[in-house]
């Protein structure tokens, strides 16, 4: 991708990129799939009136936020699209770390998910650290945030990831 | 008229080292193959064992990151009710979880509090383990109501602080 060198990092930081809009609008259809595939019989998901009286209609299950972006197996006349996490390859590549673990990674949820929202994700570069040492290898950390908003632009979940590219002879750009 | 729906447990119910009801699951091939495609992940590793044995070099096909999320969320709502709103997970992963194995989620409570909101939380520690490896890590944050009459769910803006 990109030819991302360190000094590219400082102006990387905080600009949201790759922003694409899910392929098709969150559907009860899924959620009943995923519910049942965990035997999930919380009644938010199951029944209208509970999902009425406590959160104002039907909802999706928070954890199921990245079910949304994932594209279809195959789709007439498309591209490729995006990795997901593409600012994590940019780094790797740019910064010339042909290795990389990824560490935690950490879901916040904001406004809920409704059948019907059509959601939108950007990748936000957080942080890159200096390099250091570790027992894999000598890279960098970095924090890479995926964000969701609903097409009234309402944050719905934050996914944040940890990596740490290397490389395993020690050297680090 | 309907019923009105109430709280199953409340914040005062909770307290530190409270333990969640232990679930315990046998994991089918049909249980790894639904998750993945209910979480929309095609990959073969999580359908085609040959690929996973060859490819990836594990002994079958796995759960999926997503679908194991979902089970841990299943696991937090048996025990809070539907007033329960998740605030935020993070995860790790340590092993991989087979057909053949059952696994078994279990959790503790590791703090409670009120956030300066009025929001009532509760912080647990959850391991999903087979026998005594444990394969995932889960710490969560819940809303859970403070009172009868108060829904995490009817919080936005400023007001839900995640």
């Amino acid at each position: 991708m990109s030819a991302i060198g360190p000094g590219d990092i400082a102006g990387m930081i905080g600009v949201p990129q790759y922003v694409e809009e899910g392929s098709f609008p969150v559907e009860r259809g899924y959620v009943w799939t995923t519910c049942s595939s965990v035997e999930n019989g919380n009644p938010l998901f199951w029944d209208d009136e509970v999902a009425a009286q406590v959160t104002g209609g039907p909802v999706a299950p928070p954890t199921m936020i990245s079910v949304w972006f994932r594209p279809h197996h195959w789709a007439p006349g498309r591209s490729e699209a995006a990795l997901p996490l593409q600012i994590h390859f940019d780094l790797k590549e740019g910064l010339d770390l042909p290795e990389a673990v990824m560490s935690d990674n950490t879901i916040v949820f904001h406004e809920p998910v409704r059948p019907g929202d059509r959601l939108t994700t950007s990748q936000v570069l957080r942080s890159v650290s200096e390099p250091k040492t570790t027992r894999l290898g000598r890279g960098r950390f970095w924090v890479i945030d995926v964000e969701y908003r609903n097409q009234r632009g309402e944050l719905a979940a934050v996914e944040s990831y940890t990596g740490f590219g290397y490389r395993r002879d020690g050297g680090a750009s | 008229m309907s019923t009105p729906v109430r709280p199953v447990l409340l914040l005062a119910d909770v307290g530190v080292g409270d333990a969640l009801p232990e679930l315990a699951y046998p994991v089918t091939a049909t249980t790894v193959v639904l998750g993945a495609l209910a979480a929309r992940d095609w990959r073969p590793m999580h359908h085609d064992k040959d690929f996973a044995v060859e490819r990836n070099g594990t002994r079958d096909i796995f759960l999926n990151t997503p679908n194991q999320a979902a089970w841990f969320e299943r696991f937090v709502t048996d025990w809070t009710g539907p007033f329960g709103r998740l605030r935020r997970m993070t995860f790790r992963m340590l092993g991989s979880v087979f057909p053949g194995d059952t696994m078994v989620l279990a959790g503790t409570v590791t703090g409670t509090g009120v956030d300066e909101t009025g929001c009532g939380w509760a912080a647990l520690d959850i391991v999903l383990a087979v026998g005594d490896e444990t394969k995932t890590t889960c710490a969560a944050v819940v809303a859970l109501p403070v009172a009868e009459d108060d829904n995490p769910w009817g919080r936005r803006g400023d007001r839900w602080t995640p």
